[in-house]
């Protein structure tokens, strides 16, 4: 019966101190199959898929490769038996030709001389052979993300991969460029190679997969066929228990007669005359493309980069902050986008995360007061409710939506006034975003503020009272709630690229 | 806990354990009390220096001018005293103070302009030490014996040296900075990750010129004891310590990539330096095995570190 299937993964268990990661995870992969692996962040799938490429070495469990049997990987096992990941983050050089990149590490070579010529032309072909148009010739950087994953998929069919892993390949592209790389994985279905596609869009594993494995906390859940489940059924598996609505309710809050921020012709960092109003208890949405000029208004409010021009009025008071620090102080945070680059200390733990930047105010001749220290890590972990053992853990230990809440009850250790949202919900599974959202909510009853940028549209118009759409750093629309329309915001989101059209 | 977590947890102090031993069964003089004293005396300047240097590669940083600067203190020190009259502790406290100086600098090349720190402190090692020369004329300046001066490097209180109690003094000092005063936190923040640790709220340029100038007033003391010490200031003085110091301080189990370390590990790395260092000398081994062995020493604490943190990984 193995015959059936080009990857068996049986029993599979992961500890690490402290944690298990997996406990026995079964896995089984047919021949020419497109089987999506689901489950909220921490629910293993990472770890799963590492264990086929050899990146983790499970701590027992079987591999099965073609019915051969493995107690364990390498990468070098894995490659040979014609297993390729695709990560999130491509392993290429920017610097090369794409048909370069294409060979990287296995060049073809003229006796001790490259073959330039050669390996294009074998790019040609294989690029042609999954439909794919790009110039084996340009250069990696000059390629946009789509097509970069598109040579990493053409690099593993090169090496003969019968099963490709994808992890979250959709993440960083464009809606036309899902489009293209869906037309590349359902070609290589068609030609017999087996794919794990990991993803938290539903709706592209509905369209895509054949067959969907569920896992949570660590553990096998459940293997469905696609066309006979739905996505509650899949929500309610993913997290374990039914959810009723995707955004929760909460009580009207604005307080109009407080204006929180006014911002007066703020010019800064590529922004250009931005112009707006937020009231206290207000959740206002930031639409907009990706690039659009968001991220850099935030970072711009936060201190962390400079304003040129124009007035920021923070509770009426004009202010200009030069370091985070010093809007911290003012009352000001931000959530970024990239919890693991710039929002979570993941190697410290979650107590001084949280206390991370009260230090000063808490301690006495630079003495830290410990008990104070304790009680407000305290406190948040329980109004945060982070799921945690211990408050010494490491950041680096959790989920992604603990770590989020971890950077939330740091703001609000911190009292901060208005919280700014960079993506608030970028790569957290469905059950712990609608926490967030509750979260949310309950910092704008508290009579806080929220300027929230996302690039989900339903997401944005789920959580915000009002949405400003920015497009190449500016401003070109407002919507209020009963004027919310996608198609709308699309439109304000791409104005400034048609204007440009019509000159 | 059970005894192998145990034991993994202190594995630098059974290594510790592990060379008294086999150098007192080599040559049981080592552990006599004159001999512990010797090996207290000749650790001192290296428990001081490491200090400072281990706040500085907690933040994933280096200092090469450490000996540098132990250098230019025995000089300007003497140099007051000899040269110019000076009283014998505003000697002292000039001298720590171009120590700081030099560590400001330090600090001001690496975080406002931005030179990567092993090329910043690497340039002042260079520049001091001309200065050095410059001050002295190349010739060292001895020291009238038998004044206060000696209390740094000479005396003892019973038996044991005043230079180690300064030592002993530092590392709690070192300690109770990192584990019980804020700045201990953001060093540990900035280590682990400098991006994050500044949207956190931390003034990472200001703890940089901080951190290098108390790696440099802590190299800046132990100058001061060498100079008591040997009675005299040499050019030579802290040549090449900064590897010794950096070789305590990682073999004592600081990560070499910021924000992984404790002081107590940094007294276990010292400790086994100076044992090692004694115990070599005891045994007769030829100087420049000794630099072979330092060496190897360097590179194999290294070298467990960066494999720990891939097996973590995997």
């Amino acid at each position: 019966m193995s015959e059936d299937y080009v990857l068996e993964l049986e029993h599979i268990r992961k500890e690490y101190p402290g944690v298990v990661a997996l406990k026995d995870v079964t896995l089984q992969l047919k021949r020419g199959e497109i089987l999506a692996l689901i489950g909220e962040n921490g629910a293993g799938k990472s770890t799963l898929i590492k264990t086929c490429s050899g990146a983790v070495v499970p701590t027992s469990g079987k591999i099965k490769i073609n019915g051969k049997e493995f107690s364990r990987m390498t990468p070098q096992l894995a490659a040979e038996n014609g297993i390729a990941i695709i990560y999130q983050e491509f392993n290429n050089v920017a610097e090369l030709s794409a048909a370069e990149n294409l060979f990287l590490g296995r060049p073809i070579r003229k006796g001790i001389m490259i073959d330039k010529k050669a390996m294009e032309a074998e790019a040609e072909k294989a690029f042609a052979q999954l439909h794919i148009k790009i110039d084996p010739k340009t250069l990696m950087k000059d390629l946009t993300v789509g097509y970069q994953q598109m040579v990493e998929i053409a690099k593993a069919i090169q090496q003969n991969a019968q099963v490709l892993i994808m992890d979250e390949p959709s993440a960083p592209l464009t809606s036309s460029e899902v489009q293209s790389m869906f037309a590349v994985v359902e070609l290589l279905r068609s030609k017999g190679v087996s794919i794990i596609y990991i993803s938290h869009r539903l709706e592209e594993i509905f369209y895509l997969s054949d067959r969907i494995e569920v896992l949570r906390d660590g553990e096998y859940i459940k293997t469905l066929i696609t066309k006979e489940s739905n996505e509650d059924e899949l929500i309610q598996l993913m997290v374990g228990r039914e959810m009723t609505s995707k955004y929760p309710d909460r009580k009207p809050c604005i307080d109009k007669s407080k204006v929180v921020l006014e911002l007066k012709n703020v010019c800064g960092n590529g922004d250009r005359n931005i112009n707006l109003k937020m009231y206290a208890g207000e959740v206002l949405g930031l639409g907009g493309l990706v690039g659009a000029g968001r991220t850099e208004l935030a970072e711009v409010l936060f201190g962390s980069k400079p304003k040129d021009s124009g007035q920021i009025i923070f509770n009426g008071r004009e202010i200009n902050p030069k370091s985070p620090r010093e809007a911290i102080d003012l009352g000001i945070a931000l959530v970024p986008e990239d919890r693991k680059r710039h929002g979570a200390l993941l190697g410290t733990s979650i107590k001084h995360n949280i206390n991370m930047p009260i230090y000063e105010r808490i301690s006495k001749a630079s003495v830290i007061n410990t008990k104070v220290e304790r009680e407000t890590a305290e406190k948040y972990e329980k109004e945060m409710q982070i799921k945690t053992p211990t408050l010494d853990q490491l950041v680096k230990n959790l989920s992604g939506g603990n770590q989020q809440k971890v950077i939330l009850g740091k703001w609000l250790a911190a009292d901060a006034q208005l919280i700014i949202f960079d993506e608030p919900t970028r790569g957290i599974d469905v059950g712990a975003k609608y926490e967030i959202y509750k979260l949310i909510n309950s910092l704008v009853e508290q009579g806080r503020s929220v300027l929230m940028i996302s690039s989900e549209m339903e997401e944005l118009m789920g959580m915000s009272d009002r949405i400003l759409v920015l497009a190449e750093n500016e401003i070109t629309g407002e919507l209020s709630r009963e004027e919310y329309n996608a198609e709308q915001i699309m439109r304000f989101a791409s104005a400034a690229a048609d204007k440009e059209e019509t000159k | 806990m059970n005894v192998k977590d145990l034991a993994k947890k202190n594995a630098i102090w059974l290594i510790f354990i592990a060379e008294i031993l086999i150098f007192t069964v080599v040559n049981p003089v080592f552990i006599t009390p004159s001999n512990l004293v010797a090996i207290a005396r000749q650790v001192a300047v290296y428990g001081i220096a490491s200090v400072g240097m281990t706040f500085v590669i907690l933040i994933a940083g280096i200092d090469l001018s450490a000996g540098t600067i132990i250098t230019l203190v025995n000089v300007v020190c003497a140099y007051c005293i000899i040269n110019m009259g000076v009283n014998l502790w505003v000697a002292t406290i000039i001298a720590l103070c171009v120590a700081v100086v030099i560590g400001i600098l330090n600090g001001f090349m690496v975080a406002t302009i931005g030179i990567p720190a092993i090329i910043a402190t690497f340039a002042s090692q260079t520049i001091f030490e001309g200065l050095a020369y410059i001050i002295s004329g190349g010739m060292p300046i001895a020291l009238e014996r038998n004044t206060a001066f000696d209390l740094f490097g000479r005396w003892s209180v019973g038996i044991v040296p005043v230079s180690a109690i300064i030592m002993i003094i530092c590392f709690v000092v070192g300690a109770f900075i990192l584990t019980r005063t804020y700045f201990g936190r953001y060093f540990y923040a900035i280590g682990g990750n400098e991006e994050a640790a500044e949207l956190s709220g931390i003034r990472v340029n200001r703890m940089k010129y901080l951190i290098y100038s108390l790696s440099a007033f802590f190299a800046g003391l132990a100058g001061i004891v060498t100079l008591s010490r040997t009675g005299s200031a040499q050019n030579t003085a802290g040549k090449g310590l900064e590897f010794d110091f950096i070789t305590c301080v990682v073999l004592g189990g600081v990560s070499v990539n910021g924000g992984v370390g404790s002081m107590s590990g940094v007294i276990a790395g010292v400790l086994i330096i100076g044992a090692l260092k004694n115990g070599m000398i005891l045994m007769n081994v030829n100087q420049y095995v000794q630099m072979i062995v330092k060496g190897v020493v360097l590179a194999v604490a290294v070298g467990l570190d960066c494999m720990s943190k891939k097996r973590q990984t995997m």
